[in-house]
């Protein structure tokens, strides 16, 4: 019993990167933007909570330095596409290759540094609940702040007006131009709050999870992000199952390994990516709900003159 | 500051390129500037130019940095006699090839390609520069030119091994393996070994990655062995990751191809350190002296190539002199790690008692020890 609920306090931290990236990206596209950049934003703002890491010692400057290096990558990206039209997937593409190469040259001289260990966090009085407190309890702050961060995008998204016309923004600019809403600045918004949640997830994950700088750490996550908003059908709830999903058949296949379970490592490599597109195409295939749930102009560009 | 001026100027092409390479090619600041002053000596002659091509960056803290010590006992061994230089990141598949022909063309005399993968680029560009001396670590193919070296990292496991087997309370080790080749299944097997030695009851559970270099892997990988009730990690993979989430965790650890005390200071048991100094030097002295000549090397702790140093101070007494004991054998040559009797998972005899494996058994261990728990990744 006590291994599954470390398997499952292991899970949770091996999520919380992709939820916090992801659930970020789910607004820019709520608001029409795909941001293919979400790697190099990541890397970047690994480097650079990495660096204020080492700095200062203080982890909190770091995950700001690392939301401030995302949503700064992000607004050049904003500017190209909303303003100058860029096409959106070509410039992703280049802000995504263009992070990797810049996080590796500023990085240099920061892969031997270290990091001196972190405080265990854990919940006052819950954490020393039997099974319960290590699965849930034991956790560092962002790990929580992910699920506060999915229910407080439910909310905006559904339940308040200024969430209302960012997904008008994303279905139908025209309409929001029309309405004399401010098209160009609400995307732009949404822009800089999807790079500054993937700032903060390449921050934890260069802070907190792994902890150390080495380029091209993030390894991946970026892109997987990407799918996962999509997969989930660009509902918050499901952007989090299918991240901490991920993170659970990794772990599980790990464990299973160390369990002595003979199966080809490359099999199990590959478990996480197809059970997490199986579960979420599973739950998510209902051409309904997708119609109503993906935003309509996702990827187009808006001219407001026409 | 050279090949910073050399990334400005290329401006952004230059960042997406160096994406696609690995970035951080750096090179020796050249001297070539600066050569026409110095021409009122002729007598001197020209530095012998050697080149290193590395396949993850020098700061890794473990197999690179190893090697680029390696290079620096060259410089500080021969001085003005010769010129290194160095390009770190360079992956092991068609970019190989490109960086080893722009090394030969740079007019470098001598080549060291320190990553298996560099096998058939380097003998594809040794064939075309008859005229260039290279060489190549932990492979198995050689040419006229192109010769190989290694190193026995399986007698650090094993000493890592000896030392496990007492400071284990739970009698289970763990091995985060990168890619399940005979040199790492042999070091789990020694690491295992090496344990029994002192204590019986050892059992050795294994995490594969399946890459040599993913830090938030192996710490995915270290977790779970810990959990699964593993109390000392060792492991085969070039970062130090995993030793950095032993200490997080409160369990024990080693260094590997590098002395990592810094990065667990209270997990740190000990780390199993290459050094390629030795052999680098003898290298150099060949090509300076022209005494070069294509072979197979293989070096361990009798050439000070392999080390177990920093052993943590909360190691008993006994243990550590065991193991400077086994290091002085390993030396003279008295003893051997693998001596039988050997005995596979199965039960069977591998090795019968008193037999020594020689180098051609060890090149080709597929097999678990009695002891390691699970199956060889695609073992029937």
């Amino acid at each position: 019993m006590n291994e599954i609920a470390l398997l499952l306090g292991a899970t949770f931290n091996a999520g919380t990167v992709l939820a916090i990236a992801a659930l970020g990206l789910l607004i820019n596209e709520k608001a029409g933007i795909v941001n293919l950049g979400a790697e190099g934003l990541m890397l970047c703002a690994a480097i650079a909570g990495f660096a204020v890491a080492v700095h200062t010692g203080n982890d909190w400057i770091a995950f700001a330095a690392g939301i401030g290096a995302g949503a700064l990558l992000a607004a050049v990206f904003g500017v190209m596409v909303i303003w100058l039209n860029t096409n959106q997937y070509a410039t992703g593409l280049a802000l995504s290759l263009f992070g990797a190469g810049l996080s590796a040259f500023v990085g240099v001289s920061y892969v031997q540094e270290k990091l001196t260990p972190r405080v265990d966090y854990a919940v006052p009085f819950l954490s020393d609940i039997p099974l319960i407190g290590v699965a849930f309890f034991k956790q560092h702050p962002l790990v929580y702040f992910a699920v506060l961060l999915m229910f407080g995008i439910v909310y905006f998204l559904f339940k308040t007006r200024a969430g209302l016309v960012l997904r008008s923004v994303g279905e139908s600019p025209e309409s929001a131009h029309a309405l004399g809403y401010p098209v160009r600045r609400i995307r732009m918004l949404a822009v800089i709050f999807g790079g500054a949640m993937c700032g903060l997830a390449g921050a934890y994950l260069s802070v907190i999870y792994t902890p150390l700088w080495v380029q091209g750490m993030v390894a991946g996550k970026g892109w997987i992000a990407l799918a996962l908003t999509t997969f989930a059908t660009w509902r918050p709830a499901r952007v989090l199952l299918g991240a901490y999903l991920f993170g659970g058949v990794t772990m599980v296949q790990l464990a299973l390994q160390s369990r002595g379970v003979a199966v080809s490592e490359q099999l199990l490599s590959m478990t996480p990516y197809i059970a997490t597109i199986v579960v979420l195409a599973l739950i998510s295939r209902n051409p309904a709900w997708i119609r109503v749930n993906m935003p309509q102009s996702l990827g187009k560009p808006f001219y407001p003159g026409a | 500051m050279n090949s910073k001026r050399t990334l400005l100027a290329a401006g952004l092409s230059a960042a997406v390129l160096a994406t696609l390479v690995g970035c951080g090619k750096k090179e020796e600041p050249k001297k070539e500037a600066a050569a026409p002053a110095p021409a009122a000596a002729p007598a001197k002659p020209d530095p012998l130019k050697i080149a290193f091509a590395y396949v993850g960056p020098v700061g890794d803290g473990g197999w690179t940095f190893a090697h680029d010590n390696g290079r620096k006992a060259v410089e500080k061994e021969f001085g003005d006699k010769v010129k290194t230089s160095f390009v770190e990141n360079v992956p092991e598949s068609a970019d190989a090839e490109r960086v080893m022909r722009d090394l030969a063309s740079q007019g470098n005399k001598l080549i060291f390609g320190t990553t298996f993968g560099y096998m058939e680029p380097m003998l594809k560009v040794a064939g075309d520069n008859k005229g260039i001396k290279f060489e190549h670590a932990t492979g198995y193919k050689s040419a006229e030119n192109l010769r190989t070296y290694d190193s026995r990292t399986y007698e650090g496991a094993y000493l890592a091994g000896v030392i496990a087997g007492k400071m284990t309370k739970s009698n289970t080790l763990g091995v985060v393996g990168s890619i399940p080749i005979p040199e790492v299944i042999r070091n789990i097997n020694s690491y295992t070994m090496g344990a029994q030695s002192v204590n019986p009851k050892i059992k050795t559970k294994v995490v594969w990655v399946g890459e040599w270099f993913n830090p938030a892997k192996e710490t995915e990988a270290a977790t779970a062995l810990i959990n699964g009730g593993a109390d000392v990690l060792l492991q085969n993979t070039d970062s130090k990751a995993v030793l950095q989430t032993a200490e997080k965790m409160g369990k024990r650890a080693f260094g590997w191809d590098s002395d990592m005390t810094a990065y667990g200071p209270k997990a740190h048991l000990g780390s199993a350190v290459i050094n390629w100094g030795p052999y680098y030097i003898k290298a150099t002295r060949e090509a300076l002296e022209g005494k070069w000549a294509t072979g197979a090397t293989w070096w361990g702790v009798k050439e000070g190539a392999i080390d177990m140093v920093n052993v943590a101070e909360d190691v008993p007494a006994d243990i550590k002199a065991k193991v400077d004991e086994l290091k002085a054998g390993l030396k003279s040559g008295s003893f051997h790690p693998w001596t039988g009797p050997i005995v596979g998972q199965d039960g069977k005899e591998v090795l019968a008692k008193g037999v020594v494996a020689d180098d051609k058994f060890l090149g080709g261990v597929k097999f678990y020890v009695k002891g390691v728990e699970g199956k060889v990744p695609g073992d029937k």
